[in-house]
């Protein structure tokens, strides 16, 4: 294994992309995420790629969709305000099923927000992270490795699906250093064709075409359904969970990213008091862990969603326990980032009242 | 084994509180263990005080971000106090004395005052009190091996600035015996 280096997540994440073999960023500076353009500025000269910084969000997520089309390895990254504007150009990749990798180091909103650790931008990623019927690949790691390591495979995932891969990171994560096992340099030549691509071909075969636009409805209907039959092979493959003391919880934390570490503090210390608490860690928000979380819905006496938020991903675990479990909310919001302390009373709460 | 420690390292910037909680975090590093360090990037920094939270522990870390310090290292009046009121029973803090005109004092916690900056100063160690509190804060409470701890230096000053790395064991050493 490679010797572990001190890094800090934003810096961890952009080499883990240039070993994936990442050779286009276009991007725009912005706290807390800069460290991942000023990297990639260092690091994609190097190693003959290309780096600019577009004149705006909405210009760089539209240079990713042109160099995606053209079947390269690109990634743009950005927080919270700035993925808003990009969010046009994600749903065009979406709609001409363009893979490419985007980043959200999240702080606090709405508007211009402030620039502390938030995770507020749940639902965008999840549901709404432009117009039109469709998802993106959310991952939410929780350490700088796993910032390293979804930046690693999140262009395998793009790649094998056609599909949009956001890593939902927060200015937490993006700014602390942690040691980290840098992934091994991909080879180049080893990555997947893509005869898709809008390459030159001399005209030896029909042309290709990155296209969202569709006038015919039954056409785009066609389209949108194949795109959701994808979605659901994604859904069957690719529900990534942490599990965390949970098979003896009476209590089962949800918690993701930056959370879930305060979360597991407080499980362990729950532990010490005697009260049987667990943590799931979804690892993939979309796919959302819905098997996992099923199971422990079944299983515990009330699930509680901790976030830095006023309260999304707790939607999903909501749809997904139906009604079989109460679920609880605890939540700091704006950019402060919670205690296990705060975590913990609402656990002894939670015990108390299902111990009536 | 040292015990778990939660640090945090605060003065103005460019005095180097990132840097020597850098080192604290590789030496942790170096001998295994789970370190972190986040930094302030917020308001704070705009006002010109940067700090950051260190933790070198044997278990998983939570949030990175320090609380409930054991150790702090304060390098200016407005970081002292802010930081001593935190500082767990039984906690440390080291101030630069040439920095923290009023060094209060509280119950439980051991306050040592020493003029870093003068120190380094007067050895030809300009910009260099940050690793001076380190020494001093070392000897108090080791929190690796001095093996270690010069492992860190090494790693922490790059190649480009080499002649900066006797100088900081220089400090170090200053520090220990202050």
């Amino acid at each position: 294994m490679a010797e572990k280096v001190l890094m800090k997540g934003n810096e961890a994440l952009a080499e883990a992309a240039l070993r994936a073999g990442c050779r286009f960023f276009f991007g725009y500076p912005i706290t807390p995420q800069t460290e991942v353009a000023a990297y990639m500025s260092k690091r994609l000269p190097q190693v003959g790629g290309t780096y600019l910084q577009a004149e705006s969000e909405v210009a760089a997520i539209n240079m990713v969709y042109g160099a995606s089309a053209a079947g390269a390895r690109v990634m743009t990254s950005s927080s919270s305000p700035g993925i808003s504007l990009k969010s046009e150009g994600i749903s065009y990749m979406a709609g001409a099923d363009l893979p490419g990798v985007i980043i959200n180091i999240q702080r606090g909103g709405p508007g211009l927000g402030g620039i502390q650790p938030s995770q507020s931008d749940y639902w965008q990623a999840t549901r709404a992270t432009g117009h039109g019927d469709f998802q993106i690949f959310v991952f939410a790691p929780s350490t700088v490795q796993e910032m390293a390591d979804c930046a690693y495979e999140a262009f395998d995932i793009a790649d094998r699906y056609r599909i949009p891969v956001m890593i939902l990171g927060d200015g937490l994560l993006g700014q602390m250093m942690e040691p980290v096992a840098l992934p091994e340099q991909r080879d180049l030549s080893s990555l997947p064709e893509k005869p898709w691509a809008t390459s030159g071909h001399r005209g030896e075969r029909a042309h290709n075409v990155a296209n969202s636009l569709y006038l015919t409805a039954e056409e785009l209907e066609r389209l949108n359904i194949e795109r959701y039959e994808r979605y659901q092979a994604i859904k069957d493959a690719e529900q990534r969970c942490e599990e965390y003391l949970v098979d003896d919880a009476d209590i089962v934390i949800v918690a993701f990213g930056a959370s879930a570490r305060v979360a597991r503090s407080a499980v362990n210390a729950a532990r010490e008091q005697g009260i049987r608490a667990g943590l799931l860690r979804p690892v993939t928000l979309w796919p959302f862990p819905e098997s996992a979380v099923s199971a422990a819905a079944d299983s515990a006496k009330a699930l509680l969603a901790v976030e830095m938020n006023m309260g999304q991903m707790v939607d999903d675990v909501r749809l997904v326990a139906n009604g079989r479990v109460p679920v609880e909310f605890f939540g700091r919001t704006g950019g402060v980032i919670p205690t296990p302390a705060e975590v913990l009373a609402k656990i002894v709460e939670i015990n108390e009242r299902s111990g009536e | 084994m040292s015990k778990d420690m939660q640090a945090v390292f605060a003065g103005f910037g460019g005095q180097g509180t990132l840097f020597s909680g850098k080192v604290v975090a590789y030496a942790g590093l170096i001998e295994g263990r789970e370190v972190s360090w986040f930094p302030s990037y917020g308001p704070e920094m705009r006002g010109g005080t940067a700090n950051c939270s260190v933790t070198v522990s044997d278990s998983l870390i939570g949030s990175p971000l320090v609380t409930e310090p054991d150790a702090v290292i304060a390098m200016n009046q407005p970081s002292f106090d802010k930081f001593l009121p935190m500082v767990k029973k039984g906690g440390i803090v080291v101030a630069d004395t040439s920095m923290v005109a009023d060094l209060a004092q509280r119950e439980g916690v051991r306050v040592i005052g020493i003029p870093a900056t003068k120190i380094a100063e007067e050895a030809g160690l300009k910009g260099l009190a940050n690793i001076v509190l380190l020494g001093r804060l070392f000897a108090e409470e080791p929190f690796c091996s001095p093996e270690s701890l010069d492992a860190a230096l090494v790693k922490c000053i790059p190649p480009k600035k080499a002649a900066m790395l006797d100088k900081n064991r220089v400090a170090v050493k200053l520090g220990m015996e202050s």
